[in-house]
């Protein structure tokens, strides 16, 4: 049941104990780091300083524009000739963040995510094929090693090509996927067109999602779709990629490994920690890695700690489903809204595709928002029924959102489609 | 009584009618009759044609969103007054006409309509002995 018994099933004094350590001895080789040993001078900060884990708190903040800031190893802690792999984010808006990994945080990268995909029932004889991009994205390369260490036939399909995709899944018998979930869709799309019925024509029985933020409404979808469980993955570049939490076989949250990391959640306005439970910015810190730890990392992303305990017997935190990212949150008219939030009502609807677009513009000095959602399939040829659908759709997302949306029906296929992250907000709103 | 009618949904963007159009072309499919509404945002292109089996097929292979149904199809005799007289019938009966076009086929009037109550419009259709075509009329004249 356990890959790695003693640490998963640690209790929550033994894990705090183990962080201690790792933390210490943590901050101590960050001091290696020209940038970590300038914040601790900075900040009058001694590595003598973290005596218990609250003391934590006394750390600045380590942001995604220090990594650039600081690029491409400013914040390394050991030198180069010591590292053995630089993965990098694709760098749009500015300088990338490089991070760089010794041996031995490859090792550990991969017992991390063996043990995530051990933990949702995947074993040796198992054929795990991976439609992650390989070379900079660490989905590719993460995954590979994670699912190989795990004694998994490793399929490094990468990305697109869908029929091609299609062909390996049957050909070797892929038993287990990892996608992003607008590519599942998509896949499903391909099989529709070339007549596979997944259940009766492919042996997979799990799907790894994750990479985007999906909703739950999403996830039973693909479930259905195609016939198989689906498990949430959660990761990032800058913690590795994947491997830092992942859904057990409950399906109701994200553990986190925290003999890797060390989780707060805070407020991202304040900076404070948020009380128990409540949603906030999720923010870690590396304490099993020696390349380039990163203290108190602000991850942007937005969750909070499931309450309770897993039945599972682990008992790492649980992550929420991931709520979307703080610099993904839209401000229409003063209102907070996230797109997951508009996914999980699109979703509801069964005559709808999964893919849809959301644009903000400014129409006589007003800002609105266009949601573009694709028709699964004429389902009627009645002008009516169109509009009762289109009336529907619009006063659930106004519930959920609190603004009025203009909701348009689409065919389908009319909205781009891409084998990557599929883009589903455009703002075209004239700043004043 | 009943011919099959393609309905396309089509985004109101310039081309995309066009795109149908030359996919028919292509596939040397003659249009019988067509109608489209205009709406702000999307339109139903409704087809009667020469085979719309295959007509289905090739839009649906190209990605159109495409759906085939069968609609009636009533014959009126070239005098004034014949659509009011069938549609008289029709609504006595208490039965609604969602949507309905006309055209010539071979010098004879055809009423294209779907109704709310396709049952009853069958039944009616037969007692009152009013006269219709069917996909064969449509296929022999392509």
């Amino acid at each position: 049941m356990y890959l790695h018994k003693e640490l998963e099933t640690l209790t929550r004094a033994e894990i705090e104990k183990l962080q201690l350590e790792r933390l210490q001895k943590t901050v101590k080789h960050c001091m290696n780091s020209a940038f970590y040993r300038k914040r601790f001078e900075e900040n009058g900060l001694t590595p003598d300083d973290i005596q218990s884990l609250d003391d934590l708190q006394k750390i600045p903040f380590t942001t995604k524009q220090d990594l650039r800031d600081n690029y491409p190893f400013g914040i390394a802690s050991v030198p180069l000739e010591k590292a053995v792999r630089l993965h990098s984010s694709s760098g749009t808006t500015g300088n990338p963040t490089v991070i760089i990994h010794t041996q031995k945080d490859l090792d550990e990268w991969a017992n991390a995510v063996a043990r995530c995909l051990h933990m949702v029932g995947l074993r040796p004889g198992d054929v795990f094929q991976n439609s992650s991009g390989y070379g900079m994205f660490t989905g590719g390369l993460g995954f590979q090693y994670g699912a190989e260490r795990l004694g998994m036939l490793t399929v490094p399909a990468a990305a697109g090509n869908t029929k091609r995709q299609l062909k390996f899944i049957m050909d070797f018998g892929t038993t287990a996927l990892h996608a992003i979930p607008s590519y599942v869709t998509r896949m499903y799309e391909v099989m529709q067109e070339m007549g596979i019925d997944p259940r009766r024509d492919t042996k997979l029985k799990t799907l790894v999602i994750g990479a985007e933020p999906h909703s739950e409404e999403q996830r039973r979808r693909i479930e259905e779709m195609m016939g198989v469980k689906a498990y949430n993955s959660f990761g990032m570049s800058e913690m590795c990629g994947p491997g830092v939490a992942f859904e057990c076989q409950e399906q109701n949250g994200l553990h986190i490994w925290e003999d890797y990391y060390i989780v707060e959640i805070i407020d991202p306005d304040t900076l404070q920690p948020v009380p128990e439970g409540e949603v906030g910015e999720l923010v870690l810190t590396t304490i099993n890695r020696e390349g380039m730890p990163l203290l108190r990392y602000r991850t942007r992303d937005l969750t909070r700690i499931l309450p309770g305990e897993c039945p599972c017997g682990r008992h790492h935190k649980r992550l929420d489903r991931m709520k979307g990212r703080s610099d993904d949150m839209i401000i229409l008219k003063g209102v907070n809204i996230f797109p997951i939030q508009i996914e999980t009502v699109l979703m509801q609807f069964k005559e709808l595709s999964s893919n849809y677009l959301i644009t903000l513009e400014t129409k006589d000095s007003n800002d609105e928002m266009m949601i573009e959602v694709e028709l699964e399939k004429l389902f009627t040829d009645d002008y009516g029924r169109l509009q009762v659908l289109t009336k529907n759709i619009t006063r659930v997302l106004r519930d959920e959102i609190l603004v009025t949306p203009y909701v348009k029906l689409v065919p389908k296929g009319s909205l781009p489609q891409s084998e990557g992250k599929a883009v589903r907000v455009k703002d075209l709103r004239k700043p004043f | 009584m009943t011919v099959q009618q393609l309905s396309i949904f089509i985004e109101n963007k310039s081309g995309t009618l066009l795109k149908v159009l030359q996919l028919l072309k292509e596939a040397n499919i003659q249009l019988v009759a067509s109608t489209i509404a205009d709406t702000v945002e999307y339109g139903i292109y409704r087809i009667i044609c020469s085979e719309p089996s295959r007509a289905y097929t090739t839009l649906k292979e190209a990605g159109i969103s495409v759906a085939l149904s069968d609609v009636f199809a009533l014959t009126l005799d070239n005098v004034p007054g014949r659509a009011a007289d069938t549609i008289r019938i029709l609504t006595e009966e208490g039965i609604g006409i969602t949507y309905m076009y006309s055209f010539l086929l071979s010098g004879k009037g055809i009423l294209i309509f779907r109704t709310d109550n396709p049952e009853r419009t069958r039944e009616v259709i037969i007692l009152n002995d009013l006269s219709f075509i069917t996909d064969k009329d449509l296929s022999l004249k392509a």
